[in-house]
């Protein structure tokens, strides 16, 4: 009796406890929650979120259902490192995050020593330059985007020079040397070099130097928060968006820029790879969705952390199988269509590095809101279905 | 020289906040030897509060203001000093300022998990607008930013030169013994203090929070500034303390325009080192003599 007693509640424990193990898969989220970015990490988180609720309610990727844990890197690359080892040690399918290039270039190699497939947000180029085979982006490299911008700049703007407002940080470094690169081949002069600091409160020297130089275009490359304030220096100061374009990437007019910055913003413009006010019904579909899940609006690091999941989905049930290895092999040559795979919401595909190309948009801000001004083709790294 | 002219104004207005949080400093230093290292979150707190009258009860700016300058009187001037001052300050100087450093974790944390760790939008008390005088372009924000400066300074000074009540803590801040021996209420004059402080927080919150943005973490830099610039002024000196800050504003300017604004952070801690090293009283303090 006891015998059979004990077999029950082996029987019992087994039955209630199995169906959870065998059915999950597993991933582990790295993101900004605190510290300077705070903003980018946050939205990633809940674009992937989303992404990972909807899944699991249609049945979760090849029958198992995704289980995530989350940690903050508060904005810290030796934070993100250390997260980075906790997470191969739990030895999940994906890592997640982070956002910030300098975070991303830390904890990488613990991801590749692993063999564990990262998916980042980070845009520094010397992220896929690294033969990383295990690292994957969300998001354009500066080297794919920064040509495009360079082209507008010197082409639609007829800029001869350019002062350049960066952050001192492993992205804006990245973003501040490859626009010189391009601007210096179309022979527009870059007049001033503006460095800034991350978390940087007060912008008024540097606009005071802007104007000093008096540029055709001001070109920023700072994060989000930090664009909001100089967006409203320059307001304080005075400065003419029309006489001189402020031009950017998607973090100068992102929409938490937008919130922060209000009518500061308005005639700012930039390149941005993803972004909710594109006229393409699956981005607005994602950002009603967003809205009702956040009570705020998306910003293009929100899209990141949701297309990133579906093209995990995607990738894998093509490959019928969860192999970190084989899903990283299968990734050199992905091409996701937004047509069979909705969730991707733009299709995609990637190269051997881990990079990717897609559509991308010209915007600017009028009236508060991003207003698409031309859509750009893919770069051509590789051929988008 | 126009652009000298627009640089040194903006630096004053930047100066000018930097003075009002360095008052609060002295104010404390003066009257019971408190180092308030959560002077920065004395800051934020004020402009959390706003933000909450003017997003959540959907109350103008003004009201918000007050209603913030209220509660920042009651919490950070008598609850502050009941609750941390009075039971600390027996135990010396140093036991006292890490528990104003628990402080400024206890309310950055706080702030963060009530209202999150991103940054939110604050509106601009005053219109934001470009003045041209005699060719020289100003902003209107930064006028009036030096211009409420100087007003608060003004009533300060009045309130403490001019008024019964302002005379006694004068006295308290010089001799609180003598004071006693004079029948002033001593603890009701330190009580007073603590509450002009709250009040130099608020309003400072108020003018800092449309440039820096409101965020848990708003108060740090100002409240390091602050210290440097009272520190530089002379941190026995309310006097001393605007100086500091005018000073720390307009080189800060200075320097990043026609030097690095990479720099712009080093120049208030140069100054700092270069006080300490030959002129440890400050540029207007005067020498103090401690028994041991």
């Amino acid at each position: 009796m006891r015998k059979t007693a004990t077999a029950c509640v082996a029987l019992a424990a087994v039955l209630t406890a199995a169906p959870a193990v065998a059915q999950d898969v597993k991933f582990v989220g790295i993101f900004e929650m605190s510290g300077p970015g705070t903003t980018a990490g946050t939205n990633f988180k809940n674009g992937a979120d989303l992404a990972i609720k909807e899944i699991n309610a249609m049945g979760g990727i090849l029958g198992r259902k995704i289980a995530i844990t989350s940690s903050d890197t508060a904005s810290n690359p030796t934070t993100a490192k250390a997260l980075a080892q906790k997470a191969v040690d739990e030895q999940p399918y994906i890592l997640l995050g982070p956002v910030f290039s300098g975070s991303v270039l830390s904890s990488m190699i613990v991801a590749q020593e692993a063999g564990l497939p990262q998916w980042i947000g980070g845009e520094a180029a010397n992220i896929t330059q690294q033969g990383n085979p295990f690292v994957f982006r969300t998001s354009f490299s500066q080297a794919q985007s920064m040509p495009k911008i360079a082209n507008y700049i010197a082409g639609d703007l007829k800029a001869k020079s350019i002062a350049v407002a960066w952050v001192n940080n492993d992205f804006g470094k990245g973003g501040r040397d490859q626009i010189a690169k391009e601007m210096g081949s179309r022979n527009v002069k870059v007049v001033a070099d503006l460095s800034t600091e991350p978390g940087q409160v007060d912008f008024s020297a540097v606009v005071t130097r802007a104007k000093q130089s008096n540029p055709d275009v001001l070109f920023v490359y700072l994060n989000e928060e930090e664009s909001a304030r100089l967006l409203r220096e320059l307001k304080k100061q005075g400065w003419d968006m029309k006489k001189n374009p402020v031009v950017g990437e998607t973090t100068l007019i992102g929409q938490k820029v937008i919130e922060l910055a209000g009518d500061a913003a308005n005639g700012a413009q930039a390149h941005v790879g993803l972004t909710i006010d594109a006229p393409n019904p699956l981005l607005t579909a994602f950002a009603a969705k967003y809205e009702a899940a956040y009570k705020a609006k998306s910003d293009h690091n929100g899209i990141k952390g949701y297309t990133g999941v579906y093209v995990i989905k995607a990738v894998t049930e093509k490959l019928g199988k969860f192999d970190r290895k084989a899903f990283a092999e299968a990734m050199k040559t992905a091409q996701v269509s937004a047509k069979d795979n909705p969730g991707v919401l733009m299709s995609v595909c990637f190269n051997k590095d881990g990079d990717l190309d897609r559509d991308s948009y010209l915007a600017v801000v009028k009236d508060g809101k991003q207003v698409i001004e031309k859509t750009l083709p893919p770069v051509g790294i590789c051929k988008v279905p | 020289m126009q652009e000298i002219l627009q640089v040194t104004i903006s630096g004053l207005a930047t100066g000018a906040i930097y003075a009002m949080v360095a008052m609060g400093f002295t104010l404390l230093w003066q009257t019971t030897s408190t180092i308030n290292f959560a002077q920065g979150e004395f800051v934020m707190l004020p402009a959390f509060l706003m933000l909450g009258g003017i997003v959540v009860l959907d109350l103008p700016l003004a009201v918000a203001f007050v209603g913030a300058l209220l509660i920042s009187a009651a919490l950070l001037g008598a609850a502050f000093k009941r609750a941390i001052i009075d039971p600390m300050i027996r135990h010396g100087v140093l036991p006292l300022a890490i528990a104003t450093i628990g402080l400024t974790l206890a309310l950055k944390n706080g702030v963060k998990a009530i209202y999150g760790a991103e940054a939110h939008p604050f509106p601009h008390p005053f219109p934001v607008e470009i003045w041209r005088v005699l060719g020289v372009a100003f902003s209107s924000y930064d006028i009036a930013v030096i211009a409420s400066v100087a007003a608060v300074v003004f009533a300060l000074n009045r309130f403490l030169n001019g008024t019964m009540t302002g005379r006694s803590m004068q006295a308290v801040a010089q001799n609180p013994e003598a004071a006693v021996v004079l029948g002033i209420d001593v603890k009701r004059l330190i009580l007073y203090t603590f509450v002009v402080n709250a009040a130099l927080a608020a309003a400072a919150a108020l003018l800092v929070t449309p440039v820096y943005l409101f965020k848990f973490d708003l108060g740090e830099s100002l409240g390091l500034k602050a210290f440097y610039a009272a520190i530089i002024g002379g941190f026995n000196q309310m006097r001393g303390a605007l100086v500091g800050g005018l000073i720390v504003g307009v080189l800060e300017n200075l320097s990043a325009v026609y030097f690095a604004p990479a720099y712009k952070d080093a120049v208030a801690l140069g100054l700092f080192v270069l006080v300490i090293l030959f002129r440890p009283e400050g540029l207007l303090g005067r020498e103090e003599a401690r028994r041991v």
